[in-house]
């Protein structure tokens, strides 16, 4: 038995790990899977960097972040697997809800950004300070999809509205007291803030970017180094819990293990909606592992990339293109899986947003299928040809 | 020599006021303590601390952290205190459950013993928690076995000493612990109970 020990925030996309331990995946690879919940992306930073986690549940842009030297300790961190895709909602204030004009359609972004944008510059005014939307962390899919969402729905991020950022624990009650007008979080805190009566869904990631990425396993480089075989195992192991965790009829039992007080410690109805997608209505809301959810796209990485820049995070630079690709690591994701005899992925970057319908790729037995991953409006992301806007 | 202001964030006040104490007897003069996160960009833009120290139970973290990067803005950039070279500083930050940030441009040695007291003082505080839960096991523990004694000097005539003497040797002849014997004996005497009324009591 090898023992790795693992980091992982109350969330539930965390779910791929508590499953590879808890339904013995990880034990038929070999390994002794220790989770630690942690209170702060910091925190698990930290713990990564002095070596207590060997891996850890993490936001997708925080290994980007920490290869370009955004964030302490010069730690090198790489993303060799993917923790599913989707699972986040935009949740407003039932005020706020309740001032836009037109009746919402969650899985409509476009719609729902006009809508937004439309009470924005024709109700509310000029003279109104700008409204304050949380976000869990600066490098988060949560504030680079929030940002994409409200600018390419015409609204300007700073002038209309304000990102701030909050623990997710917090978001409800600061939506309910007014503190703040609106969040991008993933589950359970979308579902808690509904189950509470303090705010509704406008739209979800899923519709923003169908098909899009949220949390990684990262790896601290240097133990990927030193342990190639136990992380390929567990690799191998969170390929099987994600398949559990993808199957519908594993969704209330997943659910139950979830709730649990040394996991996210919240009632088992806050955990469902989000498992089986009625949250909104969309099957595709969580995808732990249809459609190659668990693949680390270097296109994905490069999205991350794009959007940091225009957020202000950091400025382009032709030579960080390669760091951001090499953060993500689809060659030790196929090398891990060969043994399994699945159908993988064979490029490490795709058209972002070109699959209008999901389509079979490969041509192993078992095919395939990828996307949709269109983005709600309409735009293309060419991974070997962006354009850097700041 | 002004020695660095400190800020200490911690929603336990009472382990905040024990560093601010410890701070104090070295010399430090200017410290202060914030429970609640709320408006802290603004208070550290106004007090300009030198150093902050928060503890890792705190889900605000990485608001802090947030607050740090706007503030490289106002040209007062904030990095964490220990780097991956102190590895050995910083587990022990970890294991004690603290954190430091410090100003830019301030040299480590004028910073490094006020991270090693809060180290010390979160250790010691989480010392006399772990001692205080025991405390309070301990006095639970014994109000049981003068329960337990109580029962038996009711039901067999005995006095205190020998109804003790009978629950070690019990205890010792099952390899079980005095106050599980006593607790197995409330446990079975008040499902006899029933209609007998109150028997015995502290």
């Amino acid at each position: 038995m090898v023992e790795i020990n693992a980091g992982f925030l109350p969330l539930t996309d965390s779910a791929i790990l508590v499953a590879a331990k808890e339904r013995g995946f990880a034990q038929e690879e070999g390994i002794k899977l220790n989770l630690v919940r942690e209170t702060s992306w910091a925190n698990v930073r930290d713990r990564l960097a002095v070596g207590q986690f060997d891996v850890s549940h993490a936001l997708a842009p925080m290994p980007i972040a920490s290869n370009l030297g955004l964030t302490p300790f010069n730690m090198r961190l790489i993303a060799p697997f993917a923790l599913g895709l989707g699972g986040n909602a935009i949740t407003l204030s039932n005020p706020l809800m309740a001032a836009l004009s037109a009746p919402i359609d969650a899985l409509d972004a476009r719609a729902a950004g006009a809508a937004l944008a439309h009470y924005i510059k024709e109700q509310r005014g000029a003279a109104h300070k700008p409204l304050q939307f949380a976000v869990v962390h600066p490098h988060s899919g949560h504030n680079l999809e929030l940002r994409y969402w409200l600018t390419a729905s015409g609204i300007q991020v700073d002038r209309d509205i304000e990102i701030v950022i909050l623990p997710p624990s917090l978001m409800p009650d600061a939506l309910a007291s007014g503190q703040i007008d609106g969040f991008c979080v993933g589950e359970p805190w979308n579902s808690v803030a509904i189950a509470q009566g303090s705010g509704q869904i406008i739209t979800t990631k899923s519709a923003i970017w169908a098909s899009s990425p949220e949390k990684v396993l990262a790896v601290q480089e240097e133990w990927a180094l030193n342990n190639e075989e136990s992380l390929q195992a567990l690799i191998r192991a969170l390929y099987r819990a994600a398949s559990w965790c993808g199957a519908k009829e594993n969704h209330a039992a997943l659910a139950e293990l979830l709730s649990q007080p040394h996991y996210l410690n919240v009632p088992h109805d806050y955990i469902l909606p989000a498992l089986t997608g009625s949250i909104v209505n969309d099957t595709s809301f969580f995808i732990p592992h249809a459609r190659a959810a668990t693949f680390p796209w270097q296109s994905h990485a490069l999205w991350f990339y794009a959007q940091m820049v225009r957020a202000g995070h950091l400025t382009h630079n032709d030579e960080n293109i390669d760091i951001v690709r090499r953060s993500y690591r689809p060659d030790l994701y196929r090398a891990a899986l060969e043994p399994l005899g699945v159908a993988v992925p064979s490029a490490n970057a795709k058209l972002e947003g070109a699959l209008k319908e999901a389509i079979a790729v490969g041509v192993s037995k078992d095919a395939l299928f990828l996307g949709p991953d269109t983005f709600f409006d309409g735009a293309l992301f060419d991974p070997d040809h962006f354009e850097i806007t700041s | 020599m002004v020695l660095p202001s400190v800020l200490i964030i911690d929603d336990n006040e009472a382990r905040a006021s024990i560093i601010k104490t410890g701070l104090s007897e070295a010399g430090y003069r200017d410290v202060a303590i914030v429970y609640e996160m709320d408006g802290i960009a603004a208070f550290i833009a106004n007090t300009k601390p030198d150093v902050i120290v928060i503890d890792l139970e705190n889900p605000n973290r990485d608001r802090l952290e947030n607050v740090f990067q706007l503030s490289r803005a106002v040209k007062r950039p904030i990095a964490m205190f220990v780097d991956r070279s102190d590895q050995s500083t910083m587990k022990a930050a970890i294991d004690a459950g603290v954190s430091a940030y410090v100003v830019d441009g301030l040299k480590q040695d004028r910073v490094k013993n006020i991270l090693d007291m809060a180290i010390t003082r979160f250790n010691a505080f989480a010392r006399l928690e772990r001692e205080l839960e025991e405390a309070k096991g301990a006095l639970q523990n014994r109000k049981t076995i003068d329960r337990a004694k109580a029962l038996l000097m009711a039901a067999r005539n005995i006095d205190e000493d020998e109804a003790y003497t009978l629950l070690r040797k019990t205890a010792m002849n099952q390899n079980r612990k005095i106050v599980d014997v006593a607790d197995s004996l409330i446990m079975s005497a008040s499902l006899l109970e029933s209609n007998e009324g109150k028997n015995g009591g502290d």
